[in-house]
């Protein structure tokens, strides 16, 4: 991915990377909007989630869904993102996390490792070590390989995967974060 | 209040009713011929058949420049969707509120590559302000009226709606929009505290200027009035877009002309050295403001704006104020007296020295020709020979004329100037006189257009001697597409690649064959005769003008440069670092 960085604002700008919370009305199409601005505008998607969080009620058919999104770029540039995604029709709120104050975020990954050639060479005590120290679960597990599932900060997930890069063949599903305000304050 | 029964056909004219809609651009085809059913069993909405799908779209949005309201569009799935999709761009680049229905083939047949289908709400997407499939005959009306919501709230643009033919058939239950809430509520109320502070800084700037443009004239002819009466009460300096002429009367002397690359220099030099710009409802534009890091520098800015994703895109306003535009000039207005202000007339009469300094450069002068017509002149027999008309209403193809128009015409009223500016699409100005025509029946419609944009869209003259409308087009023929010739010249080292158009048609017989008149001027002693027969005669006219071919359209900030750099004249031309050429070459 590539800052796309608007020339005309100068590139002398600091990049800065922005979690955002985004509540769309549920309706086909709704992420073809934000994602078709994103692309048609040139700026960066980090990683994207979206899932419905309010069912529809009986009278107006309308669920919301909410998309937690990272992206980076100038300040003027995340402005621009957050105002055009406002003018979107079925946006009803978006947050910037990153600006209001702290925030938790988590992402989920499933991590395969396998051995190289056959089970003996999975070096079990030290893969579980690790998976120990990050809380990760075991779901899965055979002769030659083990999944597991963390869910973690983005951070402490790309942390995870570097451990256990050396001691197997990695194959990994991330979901991308999901992030939430500290405190009594919501969206 | 009503509920009743009816199908999702006649579901749509009681909507287009219900919104004020009397009358509607279209094309029939396969997918929307219920609506065509419904439409001949009706007497409220009429419709004008177009040739093109394309002529609609901006017929409407002349239809919709000219009087405010929302136009509106009906063509078929597939091709006629896609031959709506430029004019549909053009209405959200100038912000002009559509609503535009297409068919679609059958919910059925949906994703199956069926005759005449298109993914219209896909294709569109990016070139609405926000678009609908109906699926579920139970949320037409709503989705409709919510249509018209959207389409003229807000920042206004264009709305579609895709409505399968089986929708189109199905039978449901129609309410009237008073039943329905919408959740789409944009700001339209400025900050009074930003407003507040706004008046403060015009009451104590030495150089201030306002710069205003369409969002003016969208916010409708009492925001033009208040904008007019805050410029003279506080003897300011005003400048206008290309989208904004009109909003203050160019009459004025208060009114310095267009500014950008086109713009007067006495705009365009006031522009540079403002040390206030207070923006009314314009967006920084890169025509208006050329190489933005050189752009108005020494100036604070305050930008008004009712789509807050306008402000602090191009360039860093100081002051950024979200809402109507005209709401905002009412209430400074409200602050400027309350408070107690006095013209500035006085304390700005360095500044205004200045200006007369730069007025004094004449910069749309031009040499005169004899016999040959120059397009300038043309403009200006024009001009005077519709002096002291109320009723005229202007529209333009894109390119030189339209530069020219712009500089050479005055607009003293908003809605009486209709032009494709932020797409630049050829081929407007016709459909869009038709459109205009078709509300203002008595009014005097004129497109000023070339010879190569009226070729776009030729078709659509035989709308307008279909429903006897006596639009007048006013051909300023150069034989080439001037601002490309013009751009080829100055940065493409006078490489005329494919400008020049070797074989035109005979514009005179074309009229006459479409059903219309065709006139002909080629020399300066028949100008004058000719616009007056062009005036005169009844119905559609076409006045082939043969001008000077190589004119070229002054004055002129190239491409990256900066509005002190501006030229006056073709002898202007830089003969500065070839790297600067290549700079000015690789923009548009």
């Amino acid at each position: 991915m590539t800052d796309a960085g608007n020339p005309a604002i100068g590139n002398a700008e600091r990049i800065e990377r922005h979690t955002l919370a985004v509540l769309v009305v549920n309706e086909p199409g709704v992420l073809a909007r934000v994602i078709g601005l994103f692309a048609g505008r040139g700026y960066n998607i980090e990683s994207l989630t979206v899932a419905e969080v309010e069912r529809p009620d009986l009278t107006r058919g309308q669920g919301l869904s909410r998309i937690t999104l990272v992206t980076s770029g100038t300040r003027m540039i995340i402005d621009q993102i957050k105002t055009q995604l406002e003018r979107l029709v079925p946006i009803r709120r978006v947050r910037d996390l990153t600006e209001e104050g702290p925030f938790v975020g988590r992402e989920l990954a499933l991590v395969k490792i396998v051995g190289e050639s056959g089970a003996e060479n999975v070096r079990r005590g030290d893969v579980l070590r690790i998976a120990e120290g990050f809380g990760a679960r075991i779901i899965d597990s055979s002769e030659s390989s083990f999944v597991f599932e963390v869910t973690e900060s983005t951070e402490k997930v790309d942390q995870f995967l570097a451990m256990m890069a050396g001691l197997g063949r990695l194959e990994v599903a991330r979901t991308g974060i999901v992030a939430l305000s500290r405190g009594p304050e919501s969206i | 209040m009503s509920e009743r029964q009816m199908s999702g056909a006649e579901m749509v004219l009681a909507a287009l009713a219900d919104n004020g809609v009397e009358t509607i651009f279209g094309y029939p085809g396969g997918a929307v011929l219920p609506i065509y059913d419904a439409m001949f069993q009706q007497n409220q909405i009429r419709h004008v058949l177009v040739r093109q799908e394309g002529g609609a779209v901006h017929a409407a949005e002349g239809y919709a420049r000219s009087t405010g309201r929302v136009g509106c569009v009906l063509v078929t799935s597939g091709p006629g969707a896609t031959n709506a999709v430029t004019g549909l761009l053009d209405a959200q680049m100038d912000s002009i509120p559509l609503v535009c229905i297409t068919g679609q083939v059958p919910t059925h047949l949906i994703g199956n590559d069926a005759f005449q289908e298109a993914d219209t709400t896909g294709i569109t997407r990016p070139c609405t302000k926000h678009n609908y499939l109906v699926k579920d005959i139970a949320k037409l009306a709503e989705t409709l009226h919510e249509a018209f919501h959207v389409a003229r709230n807000g920042r206004p643009g264009p709305v579609l709606v895709d409505l399968p033919k089986d929708v189109q058939f199905a039978i449901g239950t129609y309410r009237t929009p008073d039943e329905f809430e919408f959740s789409y509520r944009p700001a339209f109320e400025p900050n009074m505290e930003a407003i507040e502070q706004a008046v403060a800084l015009i009451a104590k700037a030495e150089r201030p200027l306002f710069y205003t443009g369409g969002g003016v004239i969208n916010s409708g002819p009492e925001a033009a009035k208040t904008l007019t009466e805050l410029v003279r009460l506080t003897g300011i300096p005003c400048t206008s877009t290309l989208m904004g002429l009109g909003a203050f009367p160019a009459s004025d002397p208060a009114f310095l002309g267009m500014l950008g690359m086109h713009g007067t220099y006495e705009a365009n030099l006031a522009t540079h050295g403002c040390d206030l710009l207070v923006c009314v409802g314009a967006r920084f534009d890169d025509r208006v403001t050329g190489k933005v890091s050189a752009f108005s520098p020494g100036s604070k800015k305050i930008h008004i704006d009712i789509d807050a994703s306008s402000i602090n895109k191009n360039v860093r306003v100081d002051l950024p104020v979200v809402g109507d535009a005209g709401r905002a000039l009412t209430m400074m207005l409200q602050v400027w007296k309350e408070q107690g202000h006095k013209s500035r007339t006085e304390a700005l009469k360095p500044w205004w020295e200045q200006i007369e300094i730069w007025r004094a450069v004449d910069c749309l002068a031009y040499e005169k020709g004899d016999p040959v017509i120059k397009p300038q002149y043309a403009l200006e027999r024009l001009r005077d020979a519709l002096k002291g008309r109320d009723d005229v209403y202007i529209t333009t193809e894109v390119g030189q004329h339209q530069m020219w128009a712009a500089q050479f015409l005055p607009f003293d009223k908003p809605n009486r100037w209709m032009t494709s500016g932020g797409l630049g699409t050829m081929g407007y100005g016709l459909p869009a006189a038709v459109g205009v025509q078709m509300a203002h029946p008595e009014a005097m419609v004129i497109d000023v257009a070339g010879e190569a944009s009226i070729l776009m869209n030729i078709q659509e003259m035989s709308t307008a001697v279909q429903y006897r409308l006596p639009v007048k087009i006013f051909i300023l023929n150069n034989k080439w597409m001037g601002m490309v010739r013009q751009w080829q010249e100055l940065l493409h080292g006078g490489r005329f690649s494919e400008s020049y158009t070797a074989a035109l048609p005979d514009f005179v017989k074309l009229a006459e064959a479409f059903g219309g008149t065709g006139l002909r001027a080629t020399t300066v002693d028949e100008l004058d005769q000719a616009i007056a027969d062009m005036l005169e005669t009844p119905g559609p006219v076409i006045l082939d003008v043969a001008v000077d071919e190589t004119e070229m359209c002054f004055p002129m900030i190239p491409g990256g440069a900066a509005h002190n750099e501006i030229m006056l004249r073709r002898q202007d031309q830089t003969e500065s670092d070839p790297a600067a050429r290549e700079e000015g070459m690789v923009l548009v």
